[in-house]
């Protein structure tokens, strides 16, 4: 085929391992006119919060931001539904010139009484930072009148990247932690954070602490619920997944309440076990049960998946995937679990990754393999069908890409509804990939000059 | 706490609509070689093409001039030259539709004059057309983005070249790719010349690909669009669709091009005036074809009566669907007790009683400016039959235990949204056995013996 060329400003973002020196540039604004797939502040914020159930989302805006975003994630909540609820100020032409507080303050008002939240989450749009609404004001007096928390979540679209948006909803819950009584709780106890509980995965991680004999105090925001945030800040560990998300509020949580934290994924047999084993040494000098208890544990769920694992692996084999993701740290553990698979990652990239993040990513990587940051989807294309891909794992945007180009295919995103993580998340991967990469259907797609 | 004072004020929850944004994209997805770009965050253009791609299943590129908070407060104009600069490097396209967001008109960009000041500055990079359409997020709904691009595209590009007058303008709406398709069948069966705007049929349901196409094949070719300067006529589905905001309409005026506005072809009754518009127009019988169908469609019509008679339901989405929908529903027997919309154009309920008969006996309640959670409210006092409408009242639907028909947009939790054919005596046909098969199946369902045969 004919060769795609890259954008001017983009080269950077762009790195063959083996090929020249490693010089990533990341972590700044997406080019205009390139088609990022990413999206912006208020999504950051979005999608942090949303799993907490029992509160009131209300989205200070136009109808779009909210009409979008309406129950697009996978996030389980084992009582209330509220967080699926979807609404919005829909601000008017009028509200534009006039100020959207009034019609603020009335939705707060009605919603608050109607559904009765633990909490009230408001969500700044862009243009309520243009207008200069003073939501910070109402939702205070708001908070006074009806006795619950209402925050402000400073979330305008343009102030930043996604990642700005993380920021503004750990700076919104910061608010909350704290605020409850952590009276009887465990010294060996942990707050899960940056687990959203797609597909029930929260209660699967949950469980595996559990059974090592920790208390979870709160899964930031699995779900989620407002109380246990409130006393969060008396466990004595936090767990980060997701830190692009989370690391925000574990600093801030370190600070303030001198609670330490580490990073874990759970994600593949290998990072899932790490995550447990490194949580479980951090106790091993309270409780030197601990580790025994996790090590019976990871045997007994790696001896359940092992040997269905190995008959993927067979019809796997040697197969080439491609990796984009959110966030870079769980494209590390991708690779891992792809390579339990016995499958080869030839491109791998993040919408978020730092400096330091891509330099883990290329020790990981074989030679050859591509590195993008902030890609696109005639570079995620150009590569894949170069690379020969016959998997993408990646998210909702990038699925009918592949697809139209007969790759298989694998969501790993927070709106699929499969649960992926810990070791019967494992298993659902594998089979996932297995059912996409190895269908019958591709016998009809268009065979490329190889 | 001072309740005496309860502010009347509700949010809405649960929107029945989408912003303008997004139906202008939508119709740039739907010219040939043609990338739509939105002025404003990048938020806009992903969120709006990854719904749009969870409706279509088909890659979707729009985009974004990136606003930053430099951006926000000295204006976007450097973005979007940036912007569209990159585009043209990279998409090589025939034509960019350029959409504003509620962020770039707020803070008051002047978009038509920064794209002409592009334009003057790179005549090199000419041959791209640039089509600037005006579509703040807080005006308006998804429709009225989608007439207000029809309508730019319509303004900047058509001309008049030709002394004589040849082919029909066919501005179809927001239909499916299927019904764009099942369009292009009709008017080459009619064996009559005509330039259709928007025209996603293969855009936005197309083939496997063997080598990246940047922007899929298929659309309205931009020369189509100048043509449309030279018609004999216009016609443009939609009885909402506001003059000031119609295609047609601005091509009546500029080149005095007769415009016909009629409703969207859903039933016999309304197909029945498109089929009579196209053959009076054009001087060109309706082909046989379309008699057998039609006939074949009264046929089914009688053999499936009694199931749908006087069945109850709630109909909801645009206004214009809601209205075609309406109009099928009356004509086989079925009562639409509530005709909802997120759509506020204050002409729906007069709209309505032209294309239902009794519309007062029968007690019909049409909201406008609607959110699901009203309709659900409202639907559970109906007590309908099914629901007939887009995806989203899923929730509702299930939470009444009642069987939800899935039409128009966006489709999200079942296959072949691009697929369903609405419109024409086909359409009608397929919606028909849809419908009476599940009014069938519940009645199989919910009968102590479960009969084998109707």
């Amino acid at each position: 085929m004919a060769s795609i060329s890259i954008l001017k400003g983009r080269e950077k973002q762009i790195y063959q391992k083996g090929s020249q020196d490693f010089d990533m540039s990341c972590d700044k604004k997406s080019l205009a006119g390139s088609i990022s797939q990413r999206a912006c502040v208020f999504c950051g914020s979005r999608v942090v919060l949303y799993p907490i159930a029992d509160a009131l989302h209300l989205i200070h805006g136009p109808i779009g931001c909210a009409s979008y975003t309406w129950d697009i994630r996978g996030s389980l909540s084992s009582g209330p539904q509220l967080h699926r609820m979807s609404f919005s100020t829909d601000l008017q032409e009028r509200d534009i010139i006039f100020g959207g507080e009034k019609k603020l303050t009335n939705a707060l008002d009605t919603l608050i009484d109607q559904y009765k939240p633990k909490a009230a989450f408001v969500y700044a749009t862009c243009i309520v930072g243009l207008i200069g609404d003073d939501i910070d004001a109402i939702c205070k007096k708001m908070s006074e009148e009806k006795g619950i928390p209402v925050l402000p979540v400073h979330s305008e679209g343009f102030k930043g990247t996604k990642k700005d948006g993380y920021k503004a909803a750990c700076d919104a819950m910061a608010n909350i932690v704290g605020t409850g009584s952590i009276k009887d709780i465990s010294p060996l106890s942990i707050n899960i954070m940056g687990e959203f509980n797609i597909a029930g995965e929260a209660w699967v991680i949950r469980d595996y602490y559990e059974r090592m004999g920790l208390e979870v105090v709160s899964v930031f925001t699995g779900d989620g619920r407002v109380e246990n945030i409130k006393r969060s800040h008396g466990a004595a560990l936090n767990v980060v997944q997701c830190s692009g998300s989370m690391l925000h509020l574990a600093q801030h949580m370190q600070e303030k309440y001198g609670i330490p934290y580490i990073r874990v994924s759970y994600f593949g047999i290998e990072d899932m076990s790490k995550a447990l084993y490194d949580v479980a040494e951090h106790f091993q000098d309270i409780d030197p049960e601990v580790l025994p208890r996790t090590q019976a544990l990871v045997r007994e769920e790696v001896k359940k998946i092992h040997p269905v694992l190995k008959q993927y692996k067979k019809k796997l084999h040697g197969k080439k995937a491609a990796i984009y993701v959110g966030g870079a740290f769980k494209a590390f553990s991708m690779i891992k679990a792809l390579r339990t698979l016995g499958m080869d990652v030839v491109l791998a990239g993040s919408q978020t990754g730092t400096k330091e993040d891509y330099q883990v990513l290329k020790d990981m990587c074989d030679d050859g393999t591509v590195i993008v940051d902030d890609a696109n989807p005639v570079e995620l294309s150009k590569y894949s069908i170069e690379k020969k891909v016959s998997l993408f794992v990646g998210g909702v945007k990038e699925r009918p890409m592949a697809f139209k180009l007969g790759i298989g295919f694998c969501d790993h995103n927070h709106e699929r509804k499969l649960s992926l993580a810990g070791y019967s998340g494992m298993i659902n991967f594998a089979r996932e990939v297995y059912a996409s990469v190895t269908s019958p259907v591709w016998q009809f797609a268009p065979q490329r000059n190889q | 706490m001072k309740t005496q004072q309860k502010a009347e004020y509700k949010a809405t929850s649960n929107a029945c609509k989408h912003c303008s944004p997004l139906g202008a994209s939508l119709v740039f997805r739907g010219i040939e070689n043609t990338i739509p770009l939105l002025h404003g965050s990048q938020g806009c253009s992903t969120y709006i093409r990854r719904y749009l791609i969870s409706h279509y299943n088909e890659p979707i590129d729009i985009a974004s001039s990136n606003f930053s908070e430099e951006t926000a407060v000295f204006g976007g104009g450097a973005n979007l030259k940036l912007a569209v600069d990159n585009i043209i490097q990279q998409y090589h396209p025939a034509m960019i539709g350029v959409g504003t967001t509620c962020l770039s008109e707020t803070i008051g960009d002047d978009v038509p004059m920064i794209l002409r000041d592009y334009l003057k500055n790179n005549r090199e990079e000419n041959g791209t057309v640039i089509v600037p359409v005006s579509t703040p997020s807080y005006s308006g709904t998804h429709i009225d983005g989608f007439h207000a691009a029809v309508r730019a595209t319509v303004d900047t590009v058509a001309q008049k070249q030709s002394s004589h007058a040849a082919g029909i303008n066919f501005f179809p709406g927001m239909l499916s790719p299927a019904d764009h398709r099942h369009f292009h069948e009709i008017f080459s069966d009619f064996g009559v010349a005509y330039n259709m705007l928007p025209d996603y049929s293969q855009t936005l349901d197309g083939p496997m690909w063997t080598e990246y196409h940047k922007i899929p094949e298929g659309g309205t070719p931009v020369k189509r669009i100048v043509a449309m300067g030279d018609a004999v006529a216009s016609i443009e589905l939609g009885r909402i669709l506001a003059e000031t905001k119609s295609a047609g309409q601005l091509l009546a005026d500029k080149f005095e091009i007769p415009n016909h506005r009629i409703g969207l072809p859903i039933g016999i009754k309304e197909t029945d005036v498109l089929f009579d518009r196209i053959s009076e127009i054009s001087g060109k019988p309706i082909p046989e074809k379309y008699v057998q169908e039609r006939a074949r469609l009264i046929d089914a019509y009688a053999d499936g009566h009694k199931y749908v008679f006087e069945a109850r339901a709630v109909v909801y989405g645009e206004e214009d669907l809601v209205i075609g929908m309406a109009s099928f529903l009356s004509e086989i027997g079925i009562v639409p007790a509530l005709c909802a919309s997120g759509g506020k154009s204050g002409h729906l309920e007069a709209k309505l009683r032209q294309v239902i008969d009794d519309f007062d006996a029968k007690q019909i309640q049409v909201k406008e400016g609607i959110d699901f959670v009203e309709i659900g409210e409202i639907a559970k006092k109906v007590n309908p039959d099914f629901l007939i409408g887009n995806s989203k009242g899923y929730k509702i639907a299930r939470s009444m235990k009642k069987p939800l028909i899935r039409i128009g947009f966006p489709i999200h939790d079942r296959m072949g949204g691009a697929r369903i054919v609405h419109v024409g005596y086909r359409g009608a046909q397929q919606l028909f056995d849809t419908i009476t098969n599940t009014i069938i199946a519940n009645r199989q369902d919910s009968s102590p013996v479960g009969y084998f045969y109707m």
